[in-house]
C-alpha cells in the first residue's frame, strides 16, 4: 500500500522550516516522520503527516511549492537488526532505494521506516512475498 | 623621456598632415564598403555612390551611423566586401539574440591591424627585449590574437598562455622571467592576492608592465595596481568591430589612450541626439575604421561614454587621447571582461521550463573578481518533489548560461514571490560594483 509524503522546497532562507512546521501546527496537522533532504543552497522537506489533502491544499495556498509523493511504510520490530533485515530483502532482490527514513511509533515496539523506491509496483510485490508489514494510510492517520 | 615611436612621422604629424591621410583612406574604404550590400544600400540612400563621394571630412556626417543591430541584422555576409577567397581571418562575438556578429579581414587588413598594434606596444616602452605573456583569450576573441601579432612584430618574446589557470600563470611568469602582461585589471588584481597561495614572492617576478583593457576600470584602481604590484599600467581600448585591439592606447605618461587618426575617424556624439560634440565633453564613441577593406565599418556606435582631450599630449604625438571608457549607453554588463547583456541571460534561462517568471541578475566583487548570480523563482507546477530534480535544475541553468554567454555564474534557486517584483527593467540588474 502507497502512502502520501509531501515535498516541500526549502528556500536557504532563515525560518522556513520554521514557517511550514508552524503553519501545519496552526492547523492541527501532525507530522508522524520527517526528513529533510539538503543541498548547498536549498532543502527539500519530507513530510509524512495524518492528513495528507488538507495539508497540501494548505501549504500551496500559502505560497509554498509542495507536492506529493508516493512512498511506502513498512513496519518492523523496534529493536537492532530490524532495518537490516529489510534491507537483506531489497538487496537481493535488486529493488532500488532512494531513499528512506525512519521514526519509532509511540503505542507499540515498532518503528516505521518510510521508503521511496525507484520501482514501488516491484517493491510491494517484494514486500508481500516476504511477509513484511506495510502499514496503510488509513493506518497512519490513526498513529 | 625619451619617447618611443613606432612610426614616429605619422605618429608626430601635424594636423592637416593627419586629415589628408583620413580624407584619401576614407574615399578608398567608401570605395570598398560600396562593395557590401548593406554600405551600397545605406550610401546610396544618403546619395553616396562612389569613393569621391565625400569631398571633406565634414561630409562624413552625411552618412548615417552603423550600430551593432545592423552588424547582426547583416550575418554573416552583409558587410563582406570581398572575395571570401580573400579572407584570411575571421572573428565573431556572441549576440544577445543567439546571432552573433563577424568580423572578416584580409591579408593586408592583419597587416595594418598588426602594425598599429606594434606601435601600442611599442609607445609604452616595451621592445623585443621583453618576455610578453599574452594571457586574454585566444579563438574568436579579439583580445589574444591581436596582442599576440603586434607582439611578434616587435619582436617579444611571447608567451601566449591565454586566460585562467591562476597558478600555472605565476609558476610561468617565474620560470619565463615575463616582463610585460596583457590581462584584464580585475584578473590581476586577483593574481596579485593569490601569490601567497602559489608560494611565490612579488620579488620572484620579474614584471614591469601590464597593459590592461576589456573592461572599464577607474584610475584609482590602476594607481592600485602600480602601488601593489611595483609596474606600470597602461590603458586600452578597443573593439572588435574596430579590429581589436590598437584603437587607443596609453603612451609612457599614461594620461590617457591615443586614438590612431591615421588609421580611425573618432567622433563623440550625444547619444540623444546623434550630434557631434567638442573636445572636452563626454559623449558617445563613434568610430570608422580607415584601414580594414574585408569588413569596412563606418560611423560605427560603440555606445562606449568617453571624451576627447583638446590639449597635446607632452610625448608629442598629435593624435588625440581619448579619456578611458566612463561608462555605456546601453544596459550591457562587462563581467571579468567579458560582454554580456542582461537579456542573453533572460533569453537563455526563460527557455527552461521549470523556471518561473522572476528573477535577478546580481553582479558583485569576490575579491578582485566580478562575480554573477543568477537568482530565480521555481515554478511549483513543475517541482517534483526531488532534491536532485532541483540540483539537475541548477546545473542546467549553469551549463546553458556558461555555453551561451561564456561566463561561469552562480545559479540561486528561490522560492515564488522571493524576489523583488520587476517593474520595467530597472530590478532586473544589481549592480553592486561601485561606480568608477
Amino acid at each position: 500500500m502507497k502512502i502520501t509524503q509531501i515535498s516541500v522546497f526549502l528556500e536557504n532562507r532563515k525560518g522556513r522550516l520554521f514557517d511550514v512546521c508552524s503553519l501545519l501546527g496552526d492547523n492541527n496537522i501532525n507530522i508522524r516522520a520527517l526528513t529533510i533532504a539538503e543541498t548547498e543552497s536549498f532543502g527539500v522537506l519530507r513530510i509524512v503527516v495524518d492528513n495528507s489533502d488538507v495539508a497540501v491544499k494548505l501549504l500551496k495556498d500559502s505560497g509554498f511549492v509542495a507536492n506529493l509523493t508516493d512512498v511506502v511504510a513498512v513496519e518492523v520490530g523496534d529493536k537492532p537488526g530490524g532495518l537490516a533485515s529489510v534491507l537483506k530483502v531489497f538487496a537481493d532482490n535488486d529493488v532500488n532505494i532512494e531513499y528512506m527514513y525512519g521514526f519509532v511509533e509511540k503505542f507499540s515496539d515498532k518503528a516505521l521506516l518510510v521508503f521511496r523506491f525507484a520501482d514501488t509496483d516491484l517493491a510491494q510485490q517484494i514486500l508481500a512475498k516476504n511477509d513484511i508489514k506495510v502499514v496503510t494510510e488509513k493506518e497512519i492517520e490513526g498513529l | 623621456m625619451d619617447i618611443p615611436y613606432w612610426n614616429k612621422e605619422i605618429e608626430t604629424a601635424d594636423r592637416a598632415t593627419i586629415e589628408k591621410i583620413q580624407l584619401e583612406r576614407l574615399g578608398k574604404t567608401l570605395s570598398c564598403a560600396l562593395r557590401s550590400p548593406f554600405y551600397k544600400r545605406m550610401l546610396g540612400e544618403a546619395g553616396i555612390s562612389s569613393g569621391d563621394g565625400i569631398k571633406s571630412l565634414d561630409d562624413l556626417r552625411r552618412i548615417p551611423f552603423t550600430t551593432k543591430d545592423d552588424l547582426r541584422k547583416s550575418f554573416p555576409k552583409g558587410l563582406l566586401s570581398v572575395d571570401m577567397q580573400e579572407v584570411v581571418r575571421i572573428h565573431s562575438s556572441s549576440g544577445t539574440t543567439g546571432i552573433p556578429t563577424v568580423i572578416y579581414f584580409s591579408m593586408e587588413d592583419v597587416k595594418n591591424w598588426t602594425d598599429l598594434v606594434a606601435r601600442c606596444i611599442f609607445s609604452t616602452g616595451a621592445t623585443s627585449k621583453d618576455v610578453f605573456q599574452n594571457m586574454m583569450t585566444y579563438g574568436l576573441f579579439t583580445g589574444g590574437l591581436g596582442l599576440h601579432y603586434g607582439a611578434e612584430a616587435v619582436g617579444m618574446t611571447i608567451i601566449p598562455i591565454g586566460g585562467g589557470n591562476t597558478k600555472r600563470q605565476i609558476k610561468v611568469m617565474k620560470d619565463f622571467h615575463t616582463t610585460v602582461l596583457h590581462i584584464t585589471p580585475s584578473y590581476l588584481l586577483h593574481i596579485h592576492s593569490r601569490l601567497g597561495d602559489v608560494g611565490i614572492s612579488r620579488d620572484e617576478l620579474t614584471i614591469s608592465k601590464a597593459f590592461v583593457g576589456a573592461e572599464p576600470h577607474s584610475e584609482n584602481t590602476r594607481l592600485k595596481i602600480e602601488e601593489l604590484l611595483g609596474i606600470d599600467a597602461y590603458n586600452s581600448y578597443g573593439l572588435s568591430e574596430l579590429n581589436g585591439p590598437g584603437v587607443a592606447f596609453e603612451c609612457v605618461y599614461k594620461k590617457d589612450m591615443h586614438v590612431w587618426e591615421d588609421a580611425y575617424i573618432v567622433e563623440i556624439i550625444d547619444p540623444e541626439t546623434g550630434e557631434v560634440i567638442e573636445d572636452g565633453r563626454e559623449g558617445e564613441v563613434v568610430l570608422t575604421n580607415l584601414i580594414r577593406h574585408a569588413t569596412p565599418i563606418l560611423r560605427y556606435r560603440t555606445r562606449d561614454l568617453a571624451f576627447l582631450h583638446p590639449e597635446k599630449c607632452e610625448c608629442g604625438r598629435t593624435h588625440r587621447r581619448m579619456s578611458r571608457i566612463l561608462g555605456r549607453t546601453d544596459d550591457m554588463l562587462i563581467i571579468n571582461g567579458v560582454n554580456v547583456f542582461p537579456s542573453q541571460i533572460e533569453e537563455k534561462i526563460m527557455q527552461i521550463p521549470e523556471v518561473g517568471t522572476n528573477y535577478q541578475i546580481y553582479v558583485d566583487k569576490k575579491g578582485s573578481l566580478d562575480r554573477l548570480t543568477v537568482k530565480v523563482e521555481i515554478y511549483p507546477k513543475l517541482f517534483m518533489g526531488e532534491a536532485s530534480q532541483l540540483d539537475a535544475l541548477k546545473n542546467k541553468i549553469k551549463e546553458e548560461l556558461r555555453s551561451s554567454i561564456v561566463i561561469n555564474a552562480v545559479i540561486e534557486l528561490h522560492e515564488p514571490g522571493a524576489l523583488p517584483v520587476s517593474e520595467g527593467k530597472a530590478q532586473r540588474v544589481v549592480d553592486q560594483r561601485s561606480k568608477l
